[in-house]
């Protein structure tokens, strides 16, 4: 063979290689291969499912697009958002751009369209909260606030997110009526208490629930010699609210029951639906959420323990199957995997004091403060208590925290000034705030002078 | 944050009520709105229509649902911040906006409603083009009458009306006279008193 030949067939072959290597990277589902493709850092987000396009980009545009990676779908970030949007009572929700006196406006900022502000794969200009678009937006829209708000008019547009005052899509907590409504409340609240989770409660009183003990188990024999299973779950909630060994172990296929080792995401979510949901949409479970495989410590962005690298996040990695110990998941299982600053602090803060207290019976049941006290906030809806366990959900941004979390303990004003310390997030917040937010005391203000006028008026009428 | 059965249902029915005068009236395509098929109607004549339905949705629940809760001495009550308080339903005002909000998501409905005023409570209700400034100085001038016009916004035309918007009951002027968010120039409102417009806007070719 020619010296000619053989560089002419190894280039062909390097070719055929490189053009093997991207072919298959660009037509495999979620592939690790698909790293060399992403044109820029993906937000924290959104980099644990990256490597699966087309979860944002529509793979039916690239028939027209001279990209094999189609546009990023608005139907995409809704699909995720749209819950957390509706649960944040939205204060610039879509619609409310629909007016058409809006299309000026909306020529200079789309607001109907996510990416307007929130791109993906430019690091360079990415700010908090995943925000590209300049910090000063609000000017567009609310350049005469002075003439309603006095106190504003000196303000600088990109100081409208400045920690304890706005929020673009979250204002639970911020708007003036609810500000007013909690001026002048103490740091500690002199009872302190998280509201109580009320599943159990609303499962076990149902007709059909009846309260079960290890001989009534149904599962195979052999299973039930393996460690302590069998003690674990009649010891549990689940045992004590009848749910038996073929309550979860079991699926049906062609009129039989089949028995599973594992249990899967699907049926933990026959009672527990709107965790399991809400668990699919936050950092831990979305990779599931998008049918690729579970995170894993070693893929975080933030510290790990390394010991924990390869552990995967489904429902067990929290709670222990048999035992499913709320304590343990609410704190320890954290633990576990989480090594960065504000974790590490936890252990030394006041907080994991009460929480200590609370799981040695020393202290009623809600009074500690765990990592899930915060971060898996157990909301109201009606009569019932639940837990949201999309763990980020109250960070965008932690104000968020401040309503559903912190005001069940402290007042307003101090919660918002904690939360806007980046000092005190590094720490857990292990002691009181020192620079105070002013939202709280110039909403009141604002009440007060009107309130002057209205008996001033009211004066007025009657003379 | 409580969802209250007495507004939902309220918002439903006025809902209800101005899509089924869409459908009957219409069809409600933007398309269908605006031209004058045999038999059919104009574009004021639905608007007009459709303002018929707001007023008497918001009317009933004024009347027979809020006065009436407070004649009752309940203690449910109509409340600015009812989201965030216990045994409150939202203002007519609100109720009135939840309602445009609602025929706003709602692809088929092919149109419009809002408030406007003068001296908005809240900045949104503010005229926000010229041909709505016109028509709430039309309103001041010419107290009764109700405004029509056209108007080109993002390259589009739209028949827009402006109805008066009046103090009917004693609990909306005296809540609207002390509110917080009155300005320094506010009036100070009495008894069927022209306090802004209902503006229905409708694309047209």
């Amino acid at each position: 063979m020619s010296p000619n030949l053989r560089s002419w067939l190894l280039c062909l072959a390097l070719n055929a290689f490189i053009g093997s290597y991207f072919g298959y990277a660009l037509m495999s589902q979620a592939s690790v291969l698909k790293g060399n493709l992403l044109p820029g850092e993906t937000t924290h987000g959104h980099y644990q499912i990256e490597l699966n396009c087309n979860a944002c980009h529509s793979p039916s545009e690239s028939a027209n697009s001279s990209s094999s990676i189609g546009p990023v779908m608005q139907d995409a970030c809704i699909e995720c958002h749209q819950s957390q949007l509706d649960l944040a009572d939205d204060t610039h929700p879509a619609t409310k751009f629909n007016d058409p006196t809006s299309a000026d406006l909306l020529q200079i900022l789309d607001a109907q369209n996510c990416l307007t502000c929130h791109q993906e794969h430019v690091p360079e200009q990415t700010r908090g909260m995943g925000l590209t678009v300049p910090q000063d937006y609000c000017w567009h829209c609310h350049q005469e606030v002075g003439d309603s708000r006095p106190s504003h008019a000196s303000m600088s547009f990109d100081s409208c997110a400045t920690a304890g005052c706005h929020n673009y899509h979250d204002n639970r907590a911020l708007y003036e009526g609810h500000l007013n409504d909690h001026f002048g409340e103490p740091d500690h609240f002199a009872s302190a208490v998280l509201p109580q989770r009320n599943l159990y409660e609303s499962l076990a009183t149902s007709a059909e629930a009846k309260s079960l003990t290890a001989a009534l188990a149904d599962g195979p024999e052999q299973k039930h010699e393996v460690g302590d299973i069998l003690k674990d779950w009649s010891e549990t909630k689940h045992a004590a609210a009848g749910v038996n060994c073929t309550g979860c172990h079991t699926s049906t296929e062609e009129d039989a029951a089949i028995w599973n080792d594992t249990v899967s995401l699907e049926t933990c979510k026959t009672c527990h639906d709107r965790e399991t949901e809400s668990f699919l949409t936050g950092k831990h479970g979305m990779r599931l959420g998008m049918s690729m495989n579970p995170m894993t410590p070693e893929s975080a962005r933030l510290e790990m323990h390394a010991g924990a690298s390869h552990r995967e996040l489904t429902c067990s990695a929290c709670h222990q199957d048999h035992r499913f110990d709320t304590q343990f998941a609410a704190a320890e299982a954290c633990q576990q995997c989480h090594a960065d600053a504000h974790s590490v602090s936890y252990q030394e803060s006041s907080h994991a004091e009460l929480w200590r207290q609370e799981v040695a019976g020393e202290a009623a049941a809600g009074t500690g403060v765990s990592c899930a006290s915060c971060h898996l906030p157990r909301l109201t809806d009606g009569d019932s208590v639940w837990v949201n366990h999309d763990q980020n959900a109250n960070l965008q941004p932690n104000e968020s925290m401040a309503r559903q979390v912190c005001q069940n303990c402290h007042g307003l004003e101090f919660s918002l000034s904690a939360l806007a310390d980046p000092t005190l997030l590094d720490t857990c917040y292990d002691r009181a705030p020192e620079v105070r937010t002013k939202s709280v005391d110039m909403a009141h203000d604002w009440f007060e002078q009107q309130r002057l006028k209205r008996e001033a008026r009211a004066k007025k009428r009657k003379k | 944050m409580k969802t209250k059965p007495i507004h939902l249902a309220f918002l439903a029915t006025g809902t209800l009520s101005i899509a089924t005068l869409c459908a009957s009236l219409s069809g409600c395509s933007s398309s269908e709105a605006s031209s004058v098929p045999a038999g059919g109607i104009t574009p004021k004549q639905f608007a007009d229509g459709v303002h018929a339905v707001m007023m008497a949705d918001r009317t009933v629940y004024a009347t027979h649902v809020v006065t009436n809760l407070k004649r009752q001495d309940s203690p449910v009550k109509a409340d600015e911040y009812w989201k965030d308080s216990e045994n409150a339903i939202p203002l007519p005002a609100q109720a009135f906006r939840m309602g445009a909000e609602l025929v706003d998501k709602n692809e088929k409905a092919g149109f419009n409603y809002s408030l406007r005023s003068k001296w908005p409570l809240n900045e949104q209700h503010k005229a926000k083009s010229d041909l709505e400034k016109e028509a709430l100085e039309f309103l001041d001038a010419n107290p009764g009458d109700s405004f029509y016009g056209e108007e080109e916004l993002g390259g589009k035309k739209y028949f827009v009306a402006v109805y008066p918007d009046r103090a009917v009951a004693e609990a909306c002027w005296s809540c609207h006279n002390d509110h917080p968010n009155r300005g320094e120039d506010y009036p100070d409102f009495a008894k069927d008193d022209v306090m802004g417009g209902v503006l229905v806007r409708i694309p047209i070719p």
